[in-house]
């Protein structure tokens, strides 16, 4: 026999900021990007896509206005994840995979924590992929930097599991077998409230992204293309070069139609002639045929149409969507499960005193001897 | 009514047994409680398959529940029962082989038809056949009794014999003279929402007492009068629940809330049920998507000043070995809980077995020692969990606390313990810079610069201002704690995190040995000591009492610690010729102590999933008693083995 119970709506929470409770500067004093950058070397390789991400989050810290030691990053294992030595922050390099798990005990224990995860696509989607998954089921309130560079660096250059299918590497000297996970329609498919994508390269949408997704209460998974110069050097080339990058990006932006390409060759995102799906159309085409230009709309319940625009993007990356595909509001479970032991507390009438022990202790059923 | 002749006895073994949907954990669990209120010491065993509903009638499907109850100090649940009771055929079948000649059978007839019979390999019913003719058998149609005292209700006649454990247990309570206002009050706690099945259960329950009462098929009715027991308050209690609840103790005490990672595994889910529903004392519990999660969560809250606690089983304690590693390299508190079961792999989920030990040791890559604690019955799990938290924080170090599937199922009466004399730990939080830059003058945090006493590391928390840093897998370099490849800082590192561990503070373990005289330990003269660890205590006890009586000399002593062993653990093995170290395993503690003290001691192992039989241990006793002993030369070749 089962039964559920109605868990209620953390109402100072509900769709709140996900830095509610995370306490702030006293006002009128600031931080700036040096207080978040600690004294040990960057060891990345020259040209390393890491380093821009870098510079970017130790330079966007200070704008959410907290204190240092209210900001914690916890990484897995692979380049990506020596981020936290970098920052002036608390920090854990933990193991592979599991930084979500880590995490969520974390998150869950602490609501005056910023808790950032930063990891790879081989930490977060091979070894780590159980822990991902949960963690944006549940909606624990923490960020995810994915670092997705398609590759294993670390290890030196095996085929990983955003690799496109028949990729030469190392461990696949024939070609890799294995078809590629895209992150974004793995995020929208385990129920995640807040999903991104974004590039190493545009600094500005990088940070804009990266505040978004630092005010999303939950778990806010932000997928970053990350160039490897080393073993998968150029991956995402056609998305940086300002011509060849400009019919291809397709930025997303709230409330807005979804139209993209150089002047004069516009392209629309139309729903897809079989129905469930969308597809790309000349946009003088579309309007002609009649074809509706599908509009943004990141904060609807309903993933689906967030989940068609992230299936247009495929290796050959002809039309990547870029920005935040999906952000809204559902309790989070470090909330509630907080929640549940205020009332636990309020219930029995305050914290637990050594008689409330004792009597736990004693249960109903005891005897005296003597 | 009938008067009826009343004996007195000191100390009665049942077993009730059935089928796994027949109610007997129930059963027993209702009988072990009235006899705990009637200040009976007693020891208990259950015994189920790991199917929650094996084919119904099979053996494989049969649960028993055995109770020792006694009018004395006791310490196993008994080797063989005196009285069974067996709901149907297989019951009978499965267990009859445990039960000495002379002894009771209380045995439903209802389920012995053709087919049940056949279905467990009886051709003939052993009820007609003769062949129980050296027992004592009182041959019952409990079920149909029961569907006679429910007639009226508005039950099937398959609801309706649902309530025979209840007849069952109202005729044993009446047999043993037990009271009954409390499992009369259990019920109505339980079914008092159905009015229906509460009123079934009552009924079946009066009418087996009345039966007793009435029927001339009992003519003599028992009682085992109270034991005589230290002054103070008692209640009886599982091992799961009193280690659950010791950890909570020792958090209370220690001003921590607790987080449990766990995932569900038997024999260790009593745990997570039972600290899920603790909220109110700060106990926040994550049912994770798989066991590395679990200790995974449970580290994280560490690193934020929880307390960081996993519960598992062997499988389990295999997955969450990379984390307890980390654990280690990060010198934070984790409490790791392994209720062990009978393995390798699945192995024998409900069954008891001592075979996680080495893994617990050394199931970890590179040089990575955790403490180990490992409780000796039911209620000193309670004392080893705060134990286990006490090591844990003071120490900055993961512990694996050693329980097991006897010990976590099984009850005895527990004398309170009260919370003032419970040790009170401080985590001793860092809240400041504990060092100074190269200029001597700029305040530093030195992350790994370690107490003097005790070599932890502080335990600096997000949220401390001043105290921003970073902790990893990658080697540390001493007191700084940045990322270190040295060669020379690695072999002091992996030194240093050993000589925490040796360091730990351990009582000396302490030697029953009835030669000891005046002069103290040294003056023991006793043959033989057994030395045994977790839950082999009570079948030890029991063996030793008995070997006693048989005129063998013998000394007793068992350890808490495994690591670190006991200051004096070496010079007690020297002091005795001969040395029996019992184990559930193939001789795990042994290898340890071979290695570690190159000690010729004597290994007497069985993995059958039951604990020992105190029999068995006697004999073992006896024979090392009786053999010569090892020659020098002898001596020579085990140590050479040993290296």
């Amino acid at each position: 026999m089962t039964a559920t119970v109605p868990l209620g709506m953390p109402a100072a929470r509900s769709g709140g900021s996900g830095l509610d409770g995370v306490p702030a500067l006293p006002e009128g004093v600031a931080l700036g990007k040096k207080d978040f950058t600690s004294a040990q070397e960057v060891r990345w390789c020259p040209g390393c896509g890491d380093y821009a991400v870098l510079a970017a989050v130790q330079g966007f810290l200070p704008e959410l206005g907290l204190r240092r030691e209210n900001v914690v990053f916890i990484s897995g294992i692979g380049c990506s994840s020596r981020f936290p030595y970098y920052l002036d922050t608390f920090g854990m390099h933990s193991i592979h995979g599991r930084a979500p798990a880590i995490a969520t005990g974390l998150a869950t224990s602490r609501s005056d924590l910023s808790v950032w995860v930063v990891t790879g696509d081989g930490d977060a989607l091979s070894i780590g992929g159980n822990h991902l998954i949960h963690a944006m089921r549940r909606n624990v309130n923490m960020t995810v930097l994915l670092f997705n560079n398609r590759i294993y660096g670390l290890t030196k250059g095996q085929y990983s599991p955003t690799s496109e299918t028949g990729k030469v590497t190392k461990s696949t000297p024939a070609g890799s077998l294995d078809a590629p996970f895209n992150p974004v329609s793995l995020a929208l498919g385990a129920e995640a409230t807040f999903v991104a994508r974004t590039l190493d390269s545009d600094r500005k949408h990088l940070t804009s992204v990266l505040r978004a997704a630092a005010e999303h209460r939950g778990t806010s998974l932000v997928e970053i293309y990350q160039n490897c110069p080393i073993f998968n050097d150029g991956a995402f080339d056609v998305l940086k070069d300002r011509d060849e990058s400009v019919g291809r990006l397709v930025r997303l932006e709230d409330g807005q139609p979804l139209l993209f390409g150089a002047e004069g060759a516009q392209k629309a995102v139309v729903r897809s002639a079989s129905g469930f799906g969308v597809e790309v159309l000349d946009a003088a085409a579309a309007a002609e045929a009649g074809r509706e230009v599908l509009v943004h709309d990141a904060g609807a319940d309903d993933p689906s149409a967030a989940f068609a625009l992230s299936r247009l993007d495929d290796v050959s990356m002809a039309h990547v969507p870029v920005g935040i595909f999906r952000s809204v509001a559902r309790p989070t479970y470090d909330d509630l499960a907080r929640q549940q032991l205020d009332e636990a507390r309020d219930v029995a009438g305050g914290p637990a005193s050594d008689d409330d022990l004792a009597a736990l202790l004693a249960g109903g059923d005891t005897w005296t001897v003597g | 009514m009938t008067t009826k002749q009343v004996e007195t006895l000191d100390r009665v073994v049942i077993r009730f047994a059935g089928d796994s949907g027949d109610g007997m954990q129930l059963t027993g669990d209702r009988f072990t409680a009235e006899t705990a209120s009637l200040g009976n010491d007693l020891a208990t065993l259950p015994n189920f398959p790991a199917e929650i509903r094996a084919p119904a009638g099979t053996l494989p499907g049969v649960s028993s529940f055995q109770l020792h109850f006694a009018d004395h100090d006791i310490s196993t649940p008994g080797d063989a029962p005196d009285v069974l009771v067996a709901m149907n055929p297989a019951a009978l079948r499965a267990n009859l082989h445990d039960v000495p000649r002379g002894g009771t059978l209380i045995v439903d007839t209802d389920d012995f038809t053709k087919r049940n019979l056949a279905k467990v390999g009886y051709h003939t019913s052993p009820l007609d056949d003769g062949s129980l003719e050296s027992y004592q058998v009182h041959a019952l149609p409990m079920t149909s009794m029961t569907v006679k005292a429910l007639e009226g209700l508005d039950l099937s006649r398959k609801d309706a014999e649902r309530s025979k454990n209840m007849f069952a247990l109202g005729l044993l309570s009446w047999l043993y003279d037990r009271p009954t206002a409390a499992t009369e009050r259990f019920l109505k706690a339980k079914f008092g929402k159905r009015a229906t099945v509460l009123e079934a259960n009552l009924r079946a329950f009066r009418a087996g007492w009345a039966f007793g009462e009435t029927t001339e098929g009992f003519a003599v009715r028992f009682t085992v009068p109270p034991a005589p027991a230290e002054k103070g308050t008692y209640r009886n209690v599982t091992g799961n629940t009193a280690l659950a609840y010791g950890l909570v103790a020792a958090a209370h005490r220690a001003g921590l809330p607790i987080v449990l990672g766990s995932y569900p595994i038997t024999p260790a889910s009593d745990i997570l049920h039972t600290l899920s529903g603790l909220k109110r004392f700060g106990v926040t519990t994550i049912q994770a998507e798989d066991e590395i999660a679990g200790v995974g969560a449970a580290l994280g809250a560490s690193f934020g000043g929880s307390l960081g606690i996993t519960s598992t089983s062997g499988p389990g304690l295999a997955l969450k070995a990379e984390t307890i590693g980390l654990a280690v390299m990060l010198e934070l508190p984790l409490v790791i809980v392994d209720v062990q079961r009978g393995g390798p792999s699945t192995g024998l989920p409900t069954k008891t077995e001592q075979s996680d030990l080495l893994q617990a040791m050394y199931g970890r890559n590179g040089e990575s020692p955790v403490p180990v604690v490992a409780p000796s019955t039911p209620t000193d799990c309670f004392d080893a969990a705060v134990d286990a938290v006490r090591i844990a924080v003071t120490y900055r170090t993961p512990v694996v606390l050693l329980s097991d599937g006897y010990l976590a199922n099984g009850s005895e009466p527990w004398k309170l313990p009260r919370v003032d004399d419970l040790p009170a730990v401080d985590p001793g939080f860092a809240t400041e810079p504990n060092g100074a830059e190269a200029d001597g003058v700029t305040p530093a945090f030195r992350p790994y610069l370690r107490d003097a006493e005790t070599l932890a590391r502080p335990w600096a928390v997000p949220g401390t201002a001043g105290l921003e840093h970073r902790v990893g897998g990658l080697e540390k370099a001493d007191v700084t704690g940045d990322i270190s490849y040295d060669p020379a800082n690695h072999d002091r590192m992996v030194r240093l995190r050993r000589a925490k561990v040796k360091g730990v503070a351990v009582p000396d373990i302490e030697v029953d040995d009835p030669t000891a005289t005046r002069g103290g330990p040294q003056d023991s003269r006793s043959e033989v000591l057994v030395l045994g660890w977790g839950s082999t205590y009570g079948p030890i006890t029991a063996a030793v009492r008995a070997a006693r009586k048989q005129g063998l000399s013998v000394a007793q002593t068992h350890l808490r610690h495994i690591n670190p062993l006991p200051g004096n653990l070496g010079e007690v093995l020297r002091r005795y010729p001969k040395v029996l170290v019992p184990e559930m395993n193939l001789g795990q503690l042994a290898l340890l102590l071979r290695g570690r003290y190159l000690a010729d001691v004597t290994s007497c192992n069985q993995v059958r999933g039951l604990p020992f039989t105190s029999t068995e241990l006697v004999e073992a006793i006896s024979a090392l008693h009786h053999a010569p002993a090892r020659s020098h030369h002898e001596a020579r070749a085990v140590h050479g083995e040993a290296r």
